[in-house]
C-alpha cells in the first residue's frame, strides 16, 4: 500500500516536472484562489465560535450552535429565506419569459432593426445599480418623483414609496427585468440563430404559419438552452443580487419585511451591527444549503442534457 | 427570407420591441432633464421629462469645485485599467492551461478553479482576510485584488481558447518553442476576440463596482465614482461637502441640490454609457460563447 502511494507521488511529481512550464502559467491564478477562496473555507467553523478580532480565530471561544439558535430562533431566518427564494423565483420565471419573447420577436424583424433594438435594450445592462437607484429616486421620490406626479394628475393619493413595503416585490421585479432583459434576450436570440434554416423552409413549403413555426420549431429547439439556463439560475436561488436589494430600496428599514434577503442581512450583521456570529451563521447557512441546491440542479441537468452539466 | 415572415407577427414585434427600447432610454433622459432643470422648478413642480427652464447651473456648480469628482475619476480609472490588465493576464494564463487537453493536471486544476463557484466560506472570513490579515482597508488594492480571478471569466476565456486550432500549437512545439513563448507569441495574439470580450466584462465589473468600496473604504481619498454616487444618494450632505460649498450659500435654492445630484450622476455614469455600447458586439460574442458553448 505505502509503496503504491509512494510510486503514485513520484509519478505526480514527474508529471508536474515534465509540464513545469504549464504549471508556472497556471500558478498565479491557482495561488490567488488558494488565498482568496480556499483559505476562507475555514469560515465553516466560524459560526461555532464567538469570534473576537482581538483574540483571532484560534483563540476565540467555542459556542456550539448558539449562533444558529439565535438566527433560527428569531423570525429573521424565515424572513430572509422567504424573500430570497420567492423574489429570485419570480425574477427567474419572468426573466425567462420576457427574454424568450423578446428573442422570438427579434428573430422576426430584419437584421438592421435587430441591431438598433439590441443597442437600446442593452443600455440598462451597462448601468451600475447605483445609477439605477438614481433612476428609481427620480421616479419614486415622495415629493418630486414622476410616479407621484402622475398619481396626483390622475387625482389619486401620492404614495410614500420608500416607506411602504407593499409594492416593492413588484418594483424589484420590474427593475431586475428592465436591467437584464436585453442581455438574456441576446442569449436566446443567439440560440435561435443557430437553428438550421431548413426547418423553417420545409415548414413554409408545408404551409405552416409563422406562429406555428414558432410553436413547433423555435421553442422546441430552444428548450435545451431554456432548461439549462433555468436550472443554473435555480441553483443560485439562495444568492440575491446585493446591489439590487440594498441600493434600489436605499436601504430603507421600513422596506425590510419585503426586501431583506440573505445577502443584505449578512452584510448588515457584519458591517453595521458588527455581529460576526450572526453574520457568519447566515453566510454558512446560505453556502451549505445553496451547495445542495446547486448539486440537485446539476443532477437534473445531467439527466436531461448530460453534455451541459457543470460536473 | 422575407416571405417566411407574416406581417402581423412582425408588426407586433416592432411595436413591443420599440416600446421596450424607449423604456430603456427614457429613464436616462429623465435624469438628464432633472440635471438641466432650474432648482426652483424642481422644488415647486417636481421632476419632469423636459426641463421647464433649461439651465446649466447644476453643472456649473459641480465644476466650480471639481476636486472630489476628479479624484473619483482618478480612482475609478486606475482601478479599472490596472484591474483589467492583471485580471486578463492571470485569467488567460490559467484558462490556457485548462484548455490544453494534453496536460494531465487539467482536470484537477479545473475542479480546483470551479469549485469556489459552488461552495464558499461566506462573506465573513473573506472580509477578515482582505481587511485585517492582508490589511487592504482604505487602499486601492482592496478595490482591485479581490476581483483578479473570477472563475466565470476563466470559463469564458477557456471557451474561446478551446476553439483554437490545436495544429498551430503542435507545430510551434515541434519547432522547440517553450510554453511561455507559445502562450505570449501565439496564443494571445490569436485569441484577440476572447481577450476583447473578457476585457470588457472585466472593465465593466471594475467600473461599476461599489461593493468592494462599501466593504473596505472609509476615507474620502479612495472614493470611486460609483461609491461617490452611492454616498451622495444615501446622504445628500455628502454632495455639499464634496462640492465644498461655503457657508454663505446654504439655502436650498442657492445650492441646487436636486439638480446637482443628478448632474453628478450624469457626469459619473455618462462616459461609460457612451463608450460601452460601441463594444456591444464583443459582449454579444461573449454571451454566445459563454452561454451556448461554455
Amino acid at each position: 500500500m505505502a509503496a503504491g502511494r509512494e510510486a503514485q507521488a513520484v509519478k505526480t511529481i514527474r508529471t508536474i516536472w515534465k509540464h513545469r512550464e504549464l504549471v508556472v502559467l497556471s500558478l498565479p491564478g491557482v495561488l490567488f484562489l488558494l488565498v482568496f477562496s480556499y483559505i476562507p473555507l475555514y469560515g465553516i467553523v466560524l459560526p461555532f465560535k464567538n469570534f473576537r478580532y482581538d483574540l483571532g480565530f484560534w483563540k476565540s471561544p467555542w459556542v456550539g450552535f448558539r449562533n444558529f439558535a439565535f438566527l433560527f430562533g428569531s423570525d429573521n431566518a424565515w424572513r430572509i429565506t422567504r424573500n430570497t427564494v420567492l423574489l429570485n423565483l419570480a425574477f427567474i420565471l419572468v426573466m425567462t419569459g420576457v427574454a424568450l419573447a423578446f428573442a422570438l420577436m427579434l428573430f422576426e424583424v430584419r437584421r438592421r432593426s435587430v441591431r438598433a433594438y439590441q443597442t437600446a435594450m442593452f443600455l440598462p445592462y451597462f448601468l451600475s445599480w447605483v445609477v439605477v437607484s438614481y433612476i428609481f429616486l427620480a421616479l419614486l421620490d415622495m415629493d418630486r418623483g414622476l410616479a407621484n406626479r402622475i398619481l396626483e394628475a390622475l387625482g389619486a393619493e401620492p404614495r410614500l414609496w420608500y416607506n411602504d413595503p407593499g409594492p416593492w416585490p413588484l418594483l424589484l421585479l420590474l427593475a431586475n427585468t428592465w436591467k437584464g432583459a436585453g442581455y438574456s434576450a441576446i442569449i436566446y436570440y443567439a440560440g435561435l440563430m443557430n437553428i438550421d434554416r431548413e426547418y423553417y423552409e420545409a415548414a413554409e413549403i408545408d404551409g405552416a404559419t409563422r406562429f406555428q413555426q414558432i410553436r413547433k420549431i423555435s421553442i422546441p429547439l430552444l428548450s435545451p438552452l431554456i432548461t439549462i439556463l433555468f436550472l443554473l439560475a435555480i441553483g443560485r436561488i439562495l444568492y440575491g443580487n446585493f446591489d439590487l436589494f440594498y441600493n434600489l430600496t436605499r436601504n430603507s428599514t421600513l422596506l425590510y419585511p419585503a426586501t431583506d434577503v440573505i445577502d443584505t442581512f449578512v452584510y448588515r450583521a457584519l458591517r453595521v451591527t458588527g455581529d460576526i456570529g450572526m453574520s457568519s451563521a447566515a453566510g454558512i447557512y446560505q453556502s451549505v444549503v445553496g451547495f445542495f441546491i446547486v448539486l440537485a440542479a446539476n443532477l437534473v441537468v445531467r439527466r436531461i442534457h448530460p453534455e451541459n452539466s457543470l460536473f | 427570407m422575407s416571405s417566411r415572415r407574416s406581417g402581423a407577427i412582425r408588426a407586433l414585434s416592432h411595436v413591443v420591441l420599440s416600446g421596450f427600447s424607449i423604456l430603456c432610454i427614457l429613464p436616462l433622459l429623465l435624469i438628464l432633464s432633472i440635471s438641466l432643470s432650474k432648482e426652483m422648478d424642481l422644488l415647486t413642480d417636481g421632476y419632469a421629462l423636459i426641463p421647464k427652464t433649461p439651465t446649466l447651473e447644476a453643472y456649473a456648480m459641480v465644476f466650480r469645485h471639481p476636486d472630489q469628482l476628479l479624484s473619483s475619476y482618478g480612482v475609478t480609472i486606475t482601478v479599472t485599467v490596472a484591474g483589467t490588465f492583471f485580471s486578463l493576464l492571470i485569467t488567460s494564463m490559467l484558462a490556457y492551461v485548462l484548455s490544453r487537453r494534453d496536460y494531465p493536471l487539467a482536470r484537477k486544476t479545473s475542479f480546483f478553479v470551479f469549485f469556489p463557484m459552488l461552495f464558499s466560506g461566506g462573506l465573513v472570513p473573506w472580509y477578515i482576510l482582505v481587511a485585517r490579515t492582508l490589511g487592504m482597508r482604505d487602499t486601492l488594492f482592496a478595490l482591485i485584488v479581490p476581483y483578479l480571478v473570477i472563475p466565470w471569466f476563466v470559463l469564458l476565456m477557456k471557451g474561446f481558447l478551446s476553439s483554437m486550432p490545436a495544429s498551430i500549437l503542435e507545430a510551434a512545439r515541434i519547432d522547440g518553442a517553450s510554453e511561455y513563448r507559445i502562450f505570449f507569441r501565439l496564443v494571445l495574439p490569436l485569441n484577440k476576440p476572447g481577450i476583447a470580450t473578457v476585457a470588457l466584462f472585466c472593465a465593466l465589473l471594475y467600473w461599476n463596482d461599489y461593493w468592494l468600496s462599501l466593504l473596505f473604504i472609509q476615507t474620502t481619498r479612495t472614493v470611486s465614482l460609483q461609491f461617490l454616487l452611492f454616498r451622495i444618494m444615501s446622504n445628500i450632505d455628502f454632495l455639499t461637502s464634496a462640492l465644498a460649498i461655503q457657508a454663505g450659500v446654504r439655502t436650498q435654492v442657492d445650492l441646487p441640490q436636486q439638480s446637482a445630484r443628478m448632474a453628478m450622476c450624469i457626469l459619473a455614469a455618462g462616459p461609460m454609457m457612451f463608450v460601452f455600447p460601441f463594444f456591444q458586439k464583443y459582449f454579444v460574442k461573449g454571451l454566445i460563447v459563454g452561454a451556448v458553448k461554455g
